[in-house]
């Protein structure tokens, strides 16, 4: 056995099927020892897609995901997708090959110091010199990067250790001294947080991406207790979107009634996120009337670190959550609610009445034709958010989104791994006409492994976020956003790859265009022209705080 | 507040780069860094002086203890002992200044290391403020050069900086 073979066999234990990779000379051992496993190796058409695909396949399965590259353009590829896994919290572990270990440092062809470039962008990473240390490796890999806050980690292997002979043990145990993730939350705190919540008259319970295996506990503990439910971008879903308690998204396109209940509550329950500046706002005016914020999370930096924490709990959501849950009463929060129902009608999330065709109609004539029952991806930028708004997530594990990084282009590539890790579903891409062309050659990715991923491109012609924000704040000089003049058609587009497309321009054709997607079997690639000049709102722009929201779009009228 | 911090780490590779790449992203700035193995095989330590309030240790410490590698991390506010050591070279230029000199050497408990014409080199120990004003003596005089080594520390009494009391992780299932 040598060093690539005994890479596989510590993968198969580790109960790895799926890799997303691309080959090259540096990685050649391993794609050769992969020829005879049994492992179904995706292959990608750039590497930043094995990686976003490998972090949506963790996403959505709860599986470690696993991307291959080569050494030096390979291994670099991957750096946007390992930052968004880090950053987002996916677990992932990176294979990729190095120069021979002689030629480390020479400045060989195609090398670069991946180690050194991922450290940032890892949670841990590892070089290894020996093929007797890969199968130890492995499973350090692997544990670290689902265990305590998940993340992405990297092991990097020159070409001639995967091709040295493999006289090492395969160990059952990892052995870490330096690693205990702590995960039951401390008896004495959650007595404390359960008190304290007794004692609130205007509590809100907001919940993230660390809270998504933590649903059933979530839900029994919010029912328990009648509090109002705020999940973040990536706690869509953690609690059901159409239950009464869920008041929706927090931050700069969250709903005025989040926001306003975070602006007003006297107590924060914050489960499992890490108060990011786009949830926040101004960090000296978020929740200013909030005697006290509880935080649980399993990573102990994040406590504290960017909102004063009077009670915190380190530990993982789900068995924090389950205690208290446990040892939560019902709360008598009449008053609180009906200020929160008066919000909530005043301020509903509104579809402007226009007379063209507008990006949440379509969401929501998706969510509607599919009984809100797809797995969905997304690009970033205003048809992400507009999803956040308008399409209400029920179940956990079904929304896959770059947070964090905010990066173009995840949204076919998350499409392809949520696909690869559940067969059956169906799963959506919403994506932008600037963020799908970041990534649009996995198309053939699609195409070679028959995926039935739907791509719905809500083509505005614009880098719609950009354009937003010189609009309000830029004078509408709208510098290097518009798409429109190059940008190509589409539906032509897939039929070069051999993939159906569909067109819709007009309302009046949306709900056909809708069951054309949905009825054909493989994949799709579908164009909604939307409106040009579409506005995301509730906004509280960059740097402002829950006081500074526009509520709805500032123009008067626009033109059509 | 000046704050002295002291963490074991395992002995990899890169281990170092890591925690210093960890300070330059999270903005933390180093005042010194002092590295070397300990007694026991395998293990390094660490010693490094930051500036900061209680929210940047906090968040110091808990960033570094998110390293895989790192064993543990000790901020020193407990008495405690702190050492520096400096060579300090000045120029001398007759002999009422070299008799000056060799008397704030004395003062000081520098020993003479190197001895030349125009020049004395000194070996000095102690805590950093009196490595600093030790050079601030000799100043006067035309330094020619100094190296510090940043300062090292060890908490008092029988209590040691050890690795936190764990047993090799028994795999548990995913998801
Ligand atoms: C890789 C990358 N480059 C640049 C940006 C900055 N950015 C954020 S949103 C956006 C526009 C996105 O346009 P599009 O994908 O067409 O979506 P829309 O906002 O029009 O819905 C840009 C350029 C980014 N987030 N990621």
């Amino acid at each position: 056995m040598n060093g690539a073979q005994a890479l596989l066999q510590a993968l198969i234990q580790e109960g790895v099927e799926h890799v997303f990779g691309h080959p090259g000379g540096a990685i050649m051992p391993v794609y050769d020892a992969l020829y005879d496993a049994p492992i179904q190796h995706y292959l990608v058409r750039h590497e930043q897609a094995a990686a976003h695909a490998a972090a949506a396949y963790h996403r959505v399965s709860g599986r470690v995901g696993v991307c291959l590259a080569t050494s030096g353009p390979g291994a670099l590829n991957l750096v946007t997708g390992l930052a968004d896994a880090l950053m987002d919290s996916s677990a992932v572990v990176a294979i990729t090959g190095n120069v021979p270990r002689a030629l480390i440092g020479t400045d060989a062809f195609q090398e670069a110091d991946v180690t050194g470039a991922t450290m940032p962008v890892t949670k841990h990473n590892y070089l290894v010199t020996r093929a007797d240390d890969l199968p130890r490796i492995v499973k350090e890999a692997f544990y670290i990067a689902r265990t305590g806050r998940p993340g992405p980690v990297l092991i990097d292997i020159p070409k001639d250790v995967q091709l040295e002979a493999f006289t090492g043990a395969f160990p059952e145990r990892v052995h870490l001294p330096g690693y205990r993730p702590t995960e039951e939350g401390h008896p004495r705190q959650i007595e404390k947080a359960l008190a304290a919540l007794e004692e609130a008259e205007r509590p809100v319970l907001m919940v993230g991406g660390g809270a998504r295996h933590a649903h059933a506990e979530i839900r029994a503990f919010a029912e328990r207790t009648g509090i109002p439910v705020i999940p973040t971008l990536h706690g869509l879903g953690a609690f059901p979107g159409t239950h009464p308690q869920c008041l929706g998204m927090p931050g700069m396109h969250g709903t005025v009634a989040a926001n306003r209940a975070v602006q007003y509550c006297d107590l924060i329950l914050g489960i499992g996120l890490r108060f990011d500046d786009r949830v926040t706002g101004r960090l000296e005016r978020f929740a200013p009337h909030a005697r006290t914020i509880i935080h649980v999370d399993i990573d102990p930096a994040e406590v504290g670190k960017l909102v004063p924490t009077h009670i915190p709990v380190v530990g993982d959501a789900k068995q924090v959550t389950a205690e208290l849950a446990a040892g939560a009463r019902p709360l008598r929060l009449e008053g609180w609610w009906r200020t929160i129902r008066a919000w909530q009608e005043q301020y509903p999330l509104r579809i402007p009445e226009r007379p063209y065709l507008q990006t949440p109609e379509v969401i929501r004539a998706f969510w509607e034709a599919t009984g809100g029952e797809a797995i969905v991806t997304s690009g970033v930028g205003q048809h992400q958010m507009f999803v956040t708004q308008h399409y209400p997530f029920n179940k956990p594990r079904a929304w896959v989104t770059s947070g964090g990084l905010g990066t173009m282009g995840f949204g076919l590539p998350a499409a392809i791994g949520a696909q690869v890790a559940r067969p059956d579903a169906l799963v959506i891409d919403f994506d932008g006409d600037g963020s799908f062309q970041m990534t649009l050659q996995e198309l053939a990715t699609l195409v070679k492994y028959d995926l039935p991923v739907k791509v719905v491109i809500l083509n505005n012609g614009f880098l719609g976020m950009v354009r937003q924000w010189q609009e309000l704040f830029h004078a509408r000089r709208y510098s290097e956003v518009y798409l429109a003049d190059s940008n190509p058609d589409f539906a032509k587009l897939a039929a070069a790859y051999g993939i159906p497309g569909v067109r819709v321009e007009r309302r009046e054709d949306l709900a056909k265009g809708v069951d054309a997607v949905l009825g054909t079997d493989g994949p799709v690639v579908a164009e909604f022209r939307v409106h040009h000049e579409e506005g995301v709102f509730p906004m509280i722009p960059a740097g402002g705080s829950a006081e500074d929201m526009i509520v709805e779009d500032p123009r008067e009228e626009v033109k059509a | 507040m000046r704050h002295i911090v002291s963490v074991l780490v395992e002995d990899h590779p890169r281990v170092l780069t890591r925690i210093t790449a960890l300070f330059a992203r999270r903005g933390f700035n180093i005042e010194s860094l002092a590295v070397g193995r300990t007694h026991q095989p395998g293990t390094s330590r660490i010693a490094f002086v930051v500036r900061g309030d209680d929210h940047t240790i906090e968040q110091v410490e808990k960033q570094l203890n998110r390293l895989v590698e790192v064993l543990k991390v000790t901020d020193h506010t407990e008495p405690h002992i702190e050492r520096e050591l400096a060579l300090v070279k000045v120029h001398v230029a007759g002999l009422e200044e070299r008799l000056e000199i060799r008397e704030i050497a004395a003062a000081y408990r520098a020993r003479t290391v190197d001895v030349a014409r125009r020049a004395l080199t000194f070996e000095v120990t102690g805590e950093p403020s009196k490595v600093e004003s030790f050079i601030e003596q000799l100043r006067p005089y035309g330094l020619l050069e100094t190296m510090r080594t940043g300062a090292v520390a060890m908490s008092r009494g029988v209590k040691a900086l050890k690795p936190r009391e764990k047993e090799a992780v028994r795999e548990k299932e995913a998801v």
